[in-house]
């Protein structure tokens, strides 16, 4: 399997304050590498805090590493400029966490959607006509149907706002798709049914994921290899049921192990009422 | 179907019922709104409704000076005879027109400014957010008559210089209302699909803080009326056979207390006037921005 996207040796460091003041450093990431192959589940555990919401932001070329290099399909994304940095936005896309604040209040459903087909529609080459076919058939893609596309995001529960999102983000057709927590809002039923939509597409589409979360129980069941990171830096990476069944690093055990168990009986809270 | 979506079609008309709802709460911002209405419907139809539309273009009667306002003449005559209710019906349309003009292109200007400092931020925001505290510490009504004493009497030119000393407070409201929504989830979703810098404020900043600037402009319309009037007043502003309410309170000054009428209409409809959008100004805050409410 060849690497889609990777990570070199990437240092992210923040300066607090304006451009008058020194402020104090913070190291985001610390000499981060990573290797994420095509076709796989790559999942990222950390805690709040730990330095991966940076992670992703550099993974989208949103912003650039402090030191270190970052390649997707094998290009340096640092040098890419104008049309090929918009090609590449293409092929890179992400479902946020929070399905209430990540669309855009004042836009329809349809105006969401559509967007990134208008953005790239030089390279996509789709009129309005044959963008709203395709904003219906992306609905149907993601378990919602035409009669959503004049409405707004208020008007739409989480799940299915975080439904929109996916929608929205494979509008423009892309390889990889980071998911940023993208359950962590979402009721435990509705999360189960949206991470069976991933697992479909993944299938439907020859995805690519980045899998970013807290919860190890939905990595576990996602992905094939785990990053634990921690404080900027990856303490330990490995295939993902080997890192559960024997995590190497401190931090991991002491994650895995603050797992909550689904065993009723060993709940800690049970004891304390009885 | 989630029970929060109410049935179908409209959570929008939904949403502006409400609002107008809450808006007819308060009765001193119907008031504000009827007044507003009143005085722009008359201003539209002065020319057919006025009784001596003749006399706006700089006809008198000198055989009916200072007439006390009667059945005939209900706000009686000025120093030329001509009907003051005229002048004051035509002022309006001067006055009204520029006032508002002003505000829109005060808050174009300023919104422009305001939201690529915002946006942008470092230099470009100190550059341009310096430029404006600088331009804020020039009294506004006295750079609007330098301004307006330099080009020359006319109204455009009068609407432009009120402008050069009105956008300010526009930029610095935009410009924080900008910052704080640039860096929302869905204006970061539109940066990872690739929108441009024009794109990302058009389409997604500048749409969800359009509120703040709708209640700062109508406020702001009864405060550019009554400066639009001190620059008539002061003999500035439009140029005379024109009416226009300042320079109408300027002429009558001459002739008070004997001849009040001329001076109290003109005033009158000035402080309506603000009066009224001042009242529906905050009205509408009630509605849009709630932050800011009692």
């Amino acid at each position: 399997m060849s690497a889609l996207l990777q990570l070199e040796n990437v240092t992210r460091v923040y300066r607090g304050g304006g451009p008058f003041s020194q402020g104090a450093e913070i190291v985001a990431l610390d000499d981060v590498s990573l290797s994420v192959a095509r076709g796989s589940c790559f999942g990222v555990v950390g805690e709040s805090g730990s330095g991966k919401t940076t992670l992703t932001r550099i993974a989208l070329g949103l912003e650039a590493p402090t030191r270190g290099r970052v390649t997707f399909d094998g290009v340096d994304v640092a040098g890419l400029r104008g049309a090929a940095r918009k090609r590449l936005r293409r092929r890179v896309q992400i479902v946020f966490q929070d399905p209430y604040a990540s669309l855009d209040p004042r836009m329809s459903v349809h105006d969401i959607v559509a967007e990134g087909m208008v953005i790239h529609r030089d390279s996509l080459g789709l009129d309005a006509r044959a963008r709203t076919a395709r904003v219906v058939e992306l609905l149907g893609l993601v378990g919602l149907g035409a009669q959503h596309l004049n409405r707004y995001p208020h008007e739409f529960s989480g799940g299915q706002r975080q439904r929109i999102c996916i929608a929205r983000a494979l509008a423009v057709e892309p390889e990889l798709l980071i998911l940023d927590e993208p359950t962590s809002a979402l009721d435990v039923s509705v999360q189960a049914q949206v991470l069976a939509l991933f697992e479909e597409l993944k299938a439907r589409l020859d995805l690519t994921y980045v899998f970013i979360s807290h919860d190890l129980g939905v990595v576990r069941y996602v992905c094939d290899r785990v990053a634990v990171i921690h404080r900027g830096r990856i303490v330990e990476e490995n295939e993902a049921t080997r890192l559960f069944a024997a995590p190497q690093s401190a931090h991991a055990r002491e994650l895995i192990a603050a797992m909550p168990d689904p065993d009723p009986d060993r709940s800690p809270f049970r004891r304390a009422v009885l | 179907m989630s029970a929060a979506a109410p049935t179908m079609a409209s959570a929008r008309g939904e949403a502006l019922k409400r609002g107008f709802y809450r808006f007819r709460q308060s009765w001193l911002s119907l008031v504000g709104l009827a007044i507003v209405v009143a005085l722009a419907g008359l201003a539209l139809l002065a020319p057919w409704i006025a009784p001596h539309p003749e006399h706006a273009a700089g006809g008198f009667a000198m055989n009916a000076r200072f007439a006390p306002p009667s059945r005939v003449a209900w706000f009686g005559t000025n120093e030329l005879g001509q009907d003051v209710l005229t002048l004051v019906l035509m002022g309006a349309r001067v006055s009204l027109f520029a006032g508002v003009a002003v505000v829109a292109m005060a808050a174009a200007l300023g919104a422009a400014v305001g939201a690529v400092a915002g946006f942008f931020g470092r230099w470009v925001d100190e550059a341009l957010m310096r430029l404006t505290d600088l331009w804020l510490t020039l009294p506004g009504l006295i750079l609007a008559m330098a301004i307006a004493a330099a080009m020359g009497p006319g109204v455009g030119n009068m609407i432009f210089a009120i402008t050069l000393t009105w956008w300010p407070g526009y930029a610095r409201l935009v410009r924080g209302e900008v910052m704080a929504r640039k860096e929302e989830v869905y204006v970061q979703a539109a940066r990872a699909l690739g929108a441009s810098p024009a794109r990302l404020i058009l389409r997604h900043i500048l749409p969800n803080v359009v509120s703040p600037i709708i209640v700062k402009m109508s406020l702001d319309v009864g405060f550019a009326i009554l400066t639009v009037a001190s620059l008539g007043f002061v003999g500035i502003g439009v140029k005379p056979p024109t009416p226009e309410w300042g320079s109408l309170l300027s002429n009558a000054r001459g002739y008070l207390p004997d001849y009040w009428w001329t001076a109290i209409f003109p005033g009158l409809a000035i402080f309506l006037s603000v009066f009224g959008f001042n009242l529906l100004g905050d009205g509408l805050r009630d509605v849009l921005d709630p932050r800011a409410r009692r």
